[in-house]
């Protein structure tokens, strides 16, 4: 299965690495959006509160544009150009094909946090992670969940073009919604117990949690706090894993709609 | 030794119990080692059973065994034996030749090296090619290389000539001899009939989700009339018609025969007699072509079908 994966991988790498746009995507908006978000603080260093939305962010541009925006183009592009339908004609299995499809977005994800770890340290102060397993897990859900977003979203995606428009329903909901930009506690009530169900708020929850320890800004509840604090998150996370799985084996189609 | 393939009632239909139903119930089987072709129109029912038979798809009713097994419940025992030429797939455009090679053989537990794959279609040259400037029977032959990049047990060829031009539809057809010379089994759809002759050792005519007919090119074409043509200057004789059918037809006197040879000896000893010319005379023997026309007539096609295999066949 290594094997499989490892080389759908490697041309979907090359893909990636020949279309500039996506590659641009990929690589420098989510960092660029944190350090611009970070930058508008001043010089007087991040606050609590302006450190929270700096990773917030991250992590939605990090989901939307770079997994979800992407993985949709990809997965769009390969079906019109019926690759889906060709590998499904080998040995891959059907999961085989659509996380082999998914791995330089999930990779690229994963490297960036590293990256963030590393540049927000150094020139925004950013504190290391408190609990870097939470951070990976809530990182690795949030790709599994925006990965059967984008396959869920395909089927409504006449064309790669098209998935400039068909993306955006979500993308504003979650941008807006989730949390990761403004405080839900800022919404009005009704908005925001809608935007705790997004997919995207329990992502951010979890990756503050393991970043910074706590969901909200507030002081950090050290590792063994942060993880009982995730217990809810990591739930509702969890819950929309198994609901875009199913979902993605009911509703995904391998071809063009004719 | 089983049969490489046995399919056995095979059913497939469209769109819940009210829905089209595209295969209705055929049955054949395929040695080891021998090509079957699939012979019908556009429409036929051939795509749709191949991909019930490749295990891309499940049957609505009859019962499927690729090398013993299931092709769709065992799919991970059986695949890795099986190469499938789709009638339509593809692979990135963005990638070269190379790289889809690269990567499809990642993918498949014993594949053949890269070179020795691109060197039997014929592709070395075009290795670093991207695919999007392939030509389309360039993206044809690439497609026939994966299909046999994994040593496969059986082959399945959907159209596998479609868009060819002439030179690639015979180096294709050598390089199914080939892998059938070393003992690959070979299940091709085709509406090239010429393919088929070529090609088969038996093969079946698909109409309108049905086999009309099967056998060897022999057995087929056994029982279906050779055909003489010719003209007769205006004001000559009335047509020569011994024991067999004679019908005008658009000025053309057509006699169809089952002894070719004696009938156009009596033809011709008939006209050298009587000082007759037969202007613009053919003798054609008994073909495929004319047997497929025939089952489809005899299977009560509409005219548009009857057209469509007029067109299938040229």
């Amino acid at each position: 299965m290594i094997k499989r994966l490892t080389a759908l991988g490697r041309a979907e790498m090359i893909l990636l690495r020949r279309n500039k746009v996506l590659l641009f995507n990929a690589l420098l908006v989510p960092i660029g959006a944190a350090l611009l978000v970070a930058n508008l603080g001043g010089d007087g260093g991040l606050n609590a509160g302006a450190t929270a939305t700096v990773v917030g962010l991250f992590i939605a541009t990090l989901l939307l544009l770079v997994v979800y925006y992407n993985l949709l183009s990809s997965y769009v592009s390969r079906r019109d150009e019926l690759v889906l339908k060709r590998l499904r004609t080998g040995e891959c299995r059907d999961a085989e094909i659509l996380a082999g499809t998914a791995l330089p977005a999930v990779t690229i994800a994963l490297g960036q946090i590293v990256v963030l770890a590393g540049v927000g340290a150094v020139v925004l102060d950013l504190p290391a992670p408190v609990n870097p397993p939470l951070l990976v897990f809530g990182v690795l859900a949030g790709c599994v969940v925006f990965t059967a977003l984008a396959l869920l979203t395909a089927p409504w995606t006449r064309s790669v073009e098209a998935a400039q428009v068909t993306s955006m329903p979500i993308m504003f909901a979650c941008l807006l919604g989730s949390g990761a930009l403004i405080p839900l506690e800022a919404l009005p009530d009704a908005v925001a117990r809608v935007g705790r169900l997004l997919p995207l708020t329990p992502v951010v929850e979890l990756t503050r949690l393991g970043w910074l320890g706590s969901a909200d800004g507030s002081a950090s509840l050290g590792f063994v706090g942060s993880l009982q604090e995730a217990a809810i998150p990591a739930a509702v996370a969890l819950g929309w894993v198994v609901l875009g799985v199913l979902a993605v084996r009911r509703y995904f189609s391998w071809e063009p709609r004719r | 030794m089983s049969a490489a393939i046995e399919v056995s009632e095979l059913r497939r239909r469209y769109g819940g119990s009210d829905g089209f139903e595209a295969v209705r119930g055929i049955s054949f089987e395929v040695a080891r080692g021998e090509l079957f072709a699939l012979l019908g129109t556009n429409g036929a029912g051939k795509t749709s059973s191949l991909e019930v038979i490749e295990g891309l798809a499940p049957a609505s009713g009859g019962t499927v065994r690729v090398l013993g097994g299931d092709p769709l419940a065992e799919r991970a025992e059986i695949r890795p034996q099986l190469g499938i030429m789709l009638q339509q797939g593809g692979f990135p455009s963005d990638l070269t030749v190379t790289e889809v090679a690269l990567m499809w053989g990642g993918t498949l537990t014993a594949p053949r090296p890269v070179p020795e794959i691109l060197e039997m279609v014929r592709l070395s040259q075009r290795a670093a090619v991207a695919v999007k400037a392939l030509s389309g029977g360039e993206r044809r032959r690439l497609d026939l290389a994966m299909a046999l990049m994994g040593r496969p047990t059986v082959l399945f060829l959907d159209e596998p000539t479609t868009g060819l031009d002439p030179e690639s539809r015979r180096n294709t057809w050598r390089l199914i001899r080939e892998v059938l010379a070393d003992g690959t089994t070979v299940l091709l759809t085709t509406h090239y009939l010429d393919e088929a002759q070529q090609l088969a050792d038996r093969l079946a005519i698909m109409h309108q989700g049905e086999i009309v007919a099967g056998g060897t090119v022999a057995d087929v074409v056994a029982g279906h009339p050779s055909e003489i043509r010719y003209e007769l200057p205006s004001g000559g004789p009335p047509p020569w018609a011994p024991e067999d059918s004679c019908v005008v037809e658009d000025g053309w006197v057509i006699t169809r025969t089952r002894t070719l040879q004696r009938s156009l000896t009596s033809l011709l000893g008939w006209a050298e007699r009587t000082g007759t010319e037969l202007r613009r005379l053919t003798a054609t023997s008994a073909s495929l072509e004319t047997a497929f026309l025939a089952l489809a007539a005899d299977n009560g096609a509409e005219a548009a079908t009857t057209s469509q295999l007029q067109e299938a066949v040229r």
